[in-house]
Parts: C-alpha cells; structure tokens; sequence
C-alpha cells in the first residue's frame, strides 16, 4: 500500500505540477520543493484538499545555504490532525529578493514564526501585518542565524544613557 | 490690596460632581494601557503584556517575547552534535531530558540508529520522571499565583522525589544531560528500582494530598472554571498541542499517534477535556501525572523482565568503544581519538523527530552538511506556539483571569525565547 506522504506528494504533483520542483522522502520524513510564489496556492491545496487535511502548520522556519543559489530555503511542517501524517515543504529564497507571501490567511499560527524568520534570517513576508522583531530587540542590527553574521559580534548598547 | 485681603475663597461654592447617580451613569472612561512583566511576580516565565484595559476587562493584549533568548541555535551551529546536548537542557528547564530526548533522537533518525531496548525502556522512564516534574511546576506553580501556598509546597516536594531520582540516573538534578545519541549516559544504579517504587508511593500520596485540597476548592475552582477557553478550532488554526489541546477534547498525544521508543507496548490512557477552559486543563495534567507514573511502574518491570544488557548501542561513529579494546588495539584507539576530539560525522540531509513533551509537540529539525558541525538546529517550541493564541483566550475576560491563563499555558521561557 502507498504510504500517505507518497500519496500526498503525488497528488500535489498531479494537481500542481508547475509549482513542484521535486520531492524526497529521505529518512522516511516525505518532502515536497516548491516554488516560492506558488506557496499560499500549494499550502491551500494540502489544507483544503479531501483526503490530504493538513490542518496543522506544526513548524515553520528557514535555512540559510550559505554559498548556494538561491540562498535562502523556507522550510514548512504540515500535520494532519484528523489524519495524523505529516508533510514538509520548502521553497527557495534568492538573497536579493529575500521575500515570500506570508501564510497567515491560510494558518495563523504563521504570525509568529514568520516574525522569529524576519528577525533571525531577514526574510520579508509580504502581506504580514505586523512585522517586527520576535526575540530580538527592535535596534538590533543583523539577522543573527544568517551564516555571515559571527557568532562574537557585539551589538551596540542601547537604552537610557547610551 | 495687601496679602492679608485676599478675595475669600469659598470652597462650598465649587460644582461638585459626587453624586452617586454617576456611578450608574455611562461615564466616559478611556482605555488605560498597563505593562506588566517581564519580571513580574504572578507569572513564572519571564515575558512582558502590553495589556489594554477597559476598566478591569482585557480589551487588547500584545505579548512580548524573547527577554531569555541566548542564540540556542547559533550556538548549536558552532559546536560539534554533542555539544548541542547540554544546550538542550536548558529549553524546557522543567523536563530537560525530554528535550536532550528529542535532540538526540532527531540526530539518530538522521544517522540511522536503532538504540537498543534496555535504552528504550530506561529513557522513556527519565521522560515520563520528567514529564511528572514539569507538570508539578506547572500546576503547583498555578496555585502559587492564585495565592494558594499550601498545594504548590505539596508539588514542590513531590518535584523533589522526581529530581532526587533524576540525580540517581545522571547525577544532576535540573540539567540532566542524560540522553546521547545513540543511548543514555550509563546504566541505571542497582537500587535504583527499589527507590524508585518508594519514591512513586510517595508522588502518589502528595499528589492526593494535591487533589484534597485544590480539585474541589471552591475558590481554586472558580478561578479556573470558564476562564481562558479556546475553541477546537482556534487550537488546530494556530498549532496549540499538548494539554491545552487535549482539553478542548482532541485526543492527539504523539506518544499514541507516533509511537516512538517502547510506548506501543506501555498500557496508558490519553485523558481529554470538553470544554477547554483552565479547569480542563487542570485536570488533564493532574490526570498525565498519574498516568505518567503508571508508565514508570511499567518500565520497571519490563527492565527486570529484561535483565542486563547493554544501553547503549554499539555504534563506533557515536559511541565510544569499549576501554579494553581502546587499550589494545589501533583501531579503536584512532576511533576514541576521533569520537572525543570531533565527534559523530553525521550524513548530508534533513530530518524532523517530534515527540510529546509536557507542553506539546516538541520537534527537532536537523540539517547537516556532512560534517560533524550541525548546519541548523530548529527546536520547534510548544511554548512560543501555545503562547500565540493568548489573546483569544484572555480577551474579555477580566484582568485577573489572565494569571491563571498563562500558568496553564506554561510558558517556559528557555524554550520559548531559546
């Protein structure tokens, strides 16, 4: 028997096959790379979509390839409650047009994981409503978990008499 | 005019507004902003409310987080695989070995490793300690914030019987860092079983002690009862899991759904809610904890049927081999040079291991470049995503309501702001 993240992966492939780069299911975790501005239509499908329910964002969040082309990879896990299976898609991001839509509309548990990407990674979602700075603090300068950023710089102070 | 000529100033002539007709008026009353936290003494989790008040209502609230963020995965991304062990016990201070549990289970899934089952057994037993742990700090806590001292001392001691057999199993109480990929830090101690029955006697009769005196407490239970509610399917738009989604009655528990490690062969019940307020998931918790304890009992007894063998797999990529053969042979000498210097080479890939935590899913998305530095360590946070919907369960409910709200959310701020 198909297993649900093949079933899912076909079935996306089937109805959208212009937005899917390519898939993967290595170490058993089934993957779909799609294209970034396909991906409030692709996030769509797998919600509404009989038989697939993704009804959960579970995770959202971003992987800096330093060196690559594009450079930037958003990295979503969907979960299906009423199936219980799950799904990961991932959209590349170049570095000059660090932007992608926002997933709110579709989940909005996004709000605040988009906001954790923006600050650590300095990706843009279009279409956020409020996007600020999640951990950091708003005259923070950088976006810390890219891999150009060192680890030992230091920020300058801020606050009353600085 | 001199000073002493002064117009006399008649204090009775004033218009006086103090007629108690107002008060049943419709004043006209503006918002008041009220900041509190990040260090505020009712709520355990360091976090700032920028809260708008209508009166005593809740009308707004922005939640402010990230006062304990330390960098979690810049840091991860500069050590080797075990490095990033210690680090993981300082997310969730309360269960720190189910986050080293969720760490290292996702580098094994990656690598390949099956640990072997005397492993199995022994961390789902720390787990479940642990979960018994957090769930204490949470509800005990609770009640200390709703004024009531007695009930959190009775957690607060039962947590100790649960750190005091933590330090049996990995001699730290707090910051176990008692899981490794590929095993556990060493066997168990050989009176650890015997203690540990003691001690689960003792959790049983403090947490009765527990239930005397808050599951029926009026005043405890008007505090909680319909307050913070949240629907089912605000919990599924927003990614809510754990307790607070198993009390609006979704019975979704990882430990169940994706059995990992030995709990397909555990015998446990999953307890779920109906309405979704703070009582449910008071009672949700208080109910895991008991039934946590029934799953040590469990591996206690599987261990014993078990008998000895090794707890950690033999794996020379993430294990260090036996001393007697490090003595004696070459090879294995280079290889406990290579494991301790550098450690695990873990292949080029991806993979996500989730398993349920005290709060919820706790997921652990690892990405490797092939080398034995971690490209990217993601904890995927129950708290932050918990915390989200905060407002839909706090708004227009009263100030004070927020307090118990927030204690049933558990923030937990090391792993909330990483």
């Amino acid at each position: 028997m198909e297993d649900f993240g093949s079933l899912a992966l076909r079935r996306l492939l089937e109805a959208m096959p212009a937005a899917v780069h390519g898939t993967h299911a290595q170490v058993g975790d089934a993957t779909a790379l799609v294209r970034a501005e396909d991906i409030v239509p692709v996030m769509r499908f797998l919600r509404d979509t009989q038989g697939l329910e993704f009804d959960m964002l579970t995770d959202l969040t971003c992987v800096d390839h330093f060196g690559e082309t594009p450079r930037f990879e958003m990295v979503y896990h969907l979960y299906s409650v009423a199936k219980n299976h799950r799904l990961r898609v991932k959209a590349r991001v170049p570095e000059e047009k660090a932007h992608i839509d926002t997933l709110i509309p579709v989940w909005p548990a996004a709000n605040w994981l988009e906001r954790e990407v923006w600050d650590m990674y300095g990706i843009r979602f279009h279409g956020h409503p409020d996007l600020r700075r999640l951990l950091l603090y708003e005259e923070f300068q950088g976006h810390p978990l890219r891999k150009d950023y060192p680890k030992e710089k230091r920020q300058p102070l801020v606050g009353p008499g600085n | 005019m001199s000073a002493g000529e002064q117009e006399p100033h008649w204090l009775t002539e004033r218009t006086r507004d103090t007629s108690a007709d107002d008060l049943h008026g419709d004043l006209h009353t503006e918002h008041q902003i009220l900041n509190m936290g990040p260090s505020h003494p009712a709520s355990h989790g360091t976090v700032k409310f920028v809260i708008e008040l209508d009166g005593e209502t809740i009308v707004n609230i922005d939640t402010q987080v990230g006062y304990l963020h330390r960098g979690f995965e810049k840091e991860c991304e500069s050590g080797t695989w075990y490095q990033a062990i210690p680090y993981t016990d300082r997310l969730n201070y309360n269960s720190a070995i189910l986050c080293n549990l969720g760490y290292c289970m996702a580098v094994e899934k990656l690598l390949g490793i099956e640990t072997p089952e005397r492993c199995q057994w022994q961390r789902v037993m720390a787990g479940e300690l642990a979960r018994i742990a957090d769930h204490l700090t949470r509800c005990g806590a609770a009640c200390l914030e709703l004024a009531a001292m007695t009930p959190f001392l009775y957690g607060i001691e039962a947590r100790e019987l649960t750190w005091d057999l933590c330090e049996m199993l990995c001699g730290a109480r707090v910051t176990s860092n008692y899981v490794r990929i590929g095993g556990v830090k060493h066997e168990m101690p050989r009176d650890f079983p015997a203690r540990c029955r003691d001690h689960i006697a003792k959790i049983r009769g403090l947490l009765a002690d527990f239930d005397e005196v808050v599951t029926g407490n009026r005043i405890f239970v008007d505090r909680l009862r319909g307050t913070g509610i949240i629907s089912r399917e605000d919990c599924i738009r927003y990614g809510v899991t754990g307790p607070i989604l198993r009390s609006v009655g979704v019975a979704l528990d990882l430990r169940k759904q994706e059995p990992y490690l030995t709990y397909e062969q555990i015998d446990f019940d999953v307890p779920v809610g109906s309405v979704g307020d703070n009582y449910d998931r008071f009672l949700v918790c208080v109910e895991e904890m008991s039934q946590s304890l029934r799953i040590v009992e469990q591996c206690l007894e599987a261990l014993e049927k078990l008998g000895p063998g090794p707890v950690n797999v033999d794996d020379p990529r993430v294990r260090w081999p036996a001393k007697g053969r490090v003595f004696n042979r070459m090879e294995e000498l280079i290889q406990q040079f290579k494991s301790v210097t550098e450690g695990p080479r873990v292949p080029a890939g991806e993979a996500y291991f989730a398993l349920e935590s005290a709060n919820g899913e706790l997921g652990f998305y690892i990405v490797s470049d092939g080398s034995a530095v971690p490209w990217k360590v993601r904890c995927r946070p129950p708290s932050l995503i918990n915390l989200q919907p905060l407002p839909l369960m706090v708004k227009g409910s009263l100030l004070a309501d927020l307090i118990p709200t927030f204690d049933f959310v558990n923030m937990i701020g090391g792993e909330c702001d990483r």
